[in-house]
């Protein structure tokens, strides 16, 4: 993992000394709210429905077990004994107060941690794949090049004050885990013919009220190019992003209405003067980023065999763990979904819980999942059953991982001040609806992701099954969408028609289940029958 | 009937305007009719309170109920956590705010 340099620790201090007088400014009255406000969201502080909310940056999603446990005492100590862990890799509080978010800030910085960045316009935490430097089947390990994309944008002056935030995302396996192609940038690292390793770059992607498929902007960019032509792209943007209607102003709006050749041509014409400038880092810079996600001293020739006697312990093993790189080794994912519970929260107990895990069992290493889970990276296949056993005794060994119950939510309507209808009630109810887990197996892999509105921060529109909350006159409304999805096949939802109560839409959920049931063909996921057969038979069964 | 919520400050709980200060119980809220802007105005110089703004609501025998559900969760908490809310003992809260 990368570990601060005195720089980084001092220039994270300084921010929470700096900002420790600003909120003692605005409690003060020396500070208005309307000059206060964009000094608290730099600082990842939100006003929401009920209280102050605090988003933590988790670069990348990598938590060492140190960090992991001072989340859970946070939450312990300063909120109300639980987090959420989000869509983009980060934990929200929910029930902070505004005096003691220094202290929060101050002790996140004992552990190299902050909130800077993680609101506001400006570029956001980069996100990557949760399975990095554990996944068979990566190029190389996305996270030095992440991390440098971090060192970046942090602080970077030119681009603090954007049309909009800005979302990055790496990957390098061609199985996309961070759905990298809806995102302002995304970057998939790849080879060459030489067997150089380079950034393909995607830019203009995204969900919220416009959702859009980034396309490709560059093939390939040396690996060492990869920050210039991300500068190239960014002050393209900076300079042509609308800025008159916020609704227009991310970046997929620009490339959309100019066509993604005249962006292209743009951004090529000021990497070009960049690339005079002789800003890209040097080798050794990057040499000393990589060192720190060096693998982590696996040991050798460890057996693969597993005792699948226990047949609890037999379905979460084939349900929530994947191939690792390592012979011996397993990924495990640890699901945040249990049957009527909160789609991405956790007591703090469970997050001290999960920090102790993954120091014992997972060479100090754990992950923040954009699926609202938690992936402890390398674990011995022989520590297997051990784990599971103590992941059961505290609620965390749901073997639902990918099924319909491993369901996204937004906070929604219950939390967020931006909400239009609420998205964890209706999570809870469709989990319980199909809490049978022979029946979840039985539907196999299927996405479902509920945003609470257009915004859609629960990634409906990716989702093969989607749903989208909406305020109609008053009441609760719900739209439901198939078809889409946020992996190497990445497609956008199609709205089946009119929209549902509550209860309507589980009701609906379920008869386009059936349709797939009895249309499916051999091996076909929900979402591989819906793009076979199309809208019509799914309609039928639910408008019919 | 006009009210006038927002959050605290300091806490940031969600508060009502009861016609001398801020209470937290949604129930102690006034109708301020016309007088909404200008107790906005005097409580934003004052800075006690954030985001505050005037809604409808109706009066009933029993409570004050805000027109929009947006602010009925907000005077009761989280309906998935009515352990969290102002209402942790009733176990039909969250149905009487929707």
């Amino acid at each position: 993992m990368y570990q601060y340099d005195s720089y980084d620790q001092a220039m994270v201090d300084a921010r929470v000394e700096e900002f420790r007088g600003q909120v003692a400014r605005r409690l003060s009255g020396e500070l208005t709210e309307d000059q206060f406000k964009p000094l608290r969201l730099k600082n990842g502080l939100y006003l929401q429905l009920h209280a102050y909310m605090l988003r933590v940056a988790i670069p990348y999603g990598t938590l060492s077990g140190k960090q992991m446990r001072l989340l859970g005492d946070i939450a312990d100590k300063y909120d109300r004994g639980y987090g959420h862990f989000t869509t983009r890799q980060n934990i929200q509080y929910n029930w902070i107060k505004l005096d003691d978010t220094p202290d929060i800030l101050a002790d996140l910085a004992t552990v190299e941690m902050h909130a800077i960045q993680t609101s506001g316009n400006c570029i956001r935490n980069i996100s990557s794949d949760h399975f990095a430097g554990a996944a068979a089947d990566e190029l190389v390990d996305p996270r030095p090049y992440a991390e440098l994309l971090r060192q970046w944008s942090s602080f970077h002056p030119e681009f603090d004050y954007l049309p909009r935030k800005f979302k990055i995302a790496v990957i390098a396996s061609d199985t996309d885990r961070a759905a990298m192609r809806l995102h302002d940038i995304g970057i998939q690292m790849v080879a060459n013919e030489a067997g150089e390793i380079g950034a393909r770059f995607y830019v203009g992607g995204g969900m919220g009220r416009t959702p859009m498929i980034a396309p490709v902007i560059r093939e390939f960019v040396p690996a060492l190019q990869m920050i210039s032509y991300a500068e190239a792209c960014l002050r393209v943007y900076n300079r042509y992003g609308r800025r008159d209607n916020k609704y227009k102003a991310r970046i997929k709006i620009l490339v959309h209405e100019i066509g993604a050749d005249e962006y292209r041509r743009q951004v090529e014409e000021e990497f070009a003067h960049i690339l005079t400038l002789g800003l890209e880092p040097p080798q050794a810079e990057f040499d000393r980023i990589a060192a720190f996600f060096a693998d982590p001293g696996f040991e050798s020739g460890l057996s693969d065999a597993v005792d699948r006697s226990d047949p609890d312990f037999a379905l979460w093993l084939d349900q929530n763990t994947a191939a690792h790189k390592q012979p011996g080794y397993a990924v495990v994912v640890i699901s945040l979904k249990p049957t009527g519970g909160i789609p991405g929260d956790a007591s703090a107990d469970q997050i001290r819980l999960m920090g102790d895990l993954g120091t014992a069992y997972s060479l100090d290493e754990l992950r923040v999942t954009h699926t609202q889970n938690i992936v402890l990276p390398h674990v011995k296949k022989a520590d297997l059953y051990t784990l599971w056993q103590k992941l059961d005794v505290a609620g965390l060994a749901s073997a639902n991982l990918d099924l319909i119950s491993d369901i996204i939510a937004c906070p929604g309507l219950d939390y967020c001040s931006l909400a239009n209808a609420r998205s964890i009630p209706l999570a809870q109810k469709i989990s319980k609806r199909f809490a049978d887990m022979d029946r979840q197996r039985d539907l196999g892999e299927l996405k479902l992701k509920i945003s609470g509105c257009i915004n859609a921060c629960g990634h409906h529109h990716a989702g093969h099954i989607g749903i989208l909350g909406v305020d109609r006159k008053g009441t609760e409304n719900y739209q439901l969408s198939f078809g889409g999805s946020e992996a190497a096949d990445t497609s956008l939802g199609v709205i089946t028609g009119p929209g549902f109560s509550e209860d309507g839409v589980v009701d609906a959920l379920e008869k386009a289940t059936d349709v797939y049931l009895t249309q499916r063909s051999e091996g076909e996921r929900f979402l591989d029958t819906y793009r076979r057969i199309g809208m019509a038979p799914f309609k039928e069964a639910i408008y019919g | 009937m006009k009210i006038l919520t927002g959050n605290d400050l300091g806490s940031g709980d969600v508060v009502w305007w009861d016609g001398k200060g801020w209470s937290r119980d949604v129930n102690d809220a006034v109708d301020v009719g016309d007088a909404a802007d200008a107790i906005l105005a005097a409580e934003e110089a004052a800075r006690r309170v954030n985001a505050s703004y005037a809604i409808a609501a109706t009066q009933t025998a029993d409570d004050v109920r805000p027109a929009h559900i947006k602010d009925r969760i907000r005077a009761l908490g989280p309906t998935v956590r009515l352990d969290l809310s102002l209402r942790p003992g009733d176990p039909d809260a969250a149905k009487q705010v929707i």
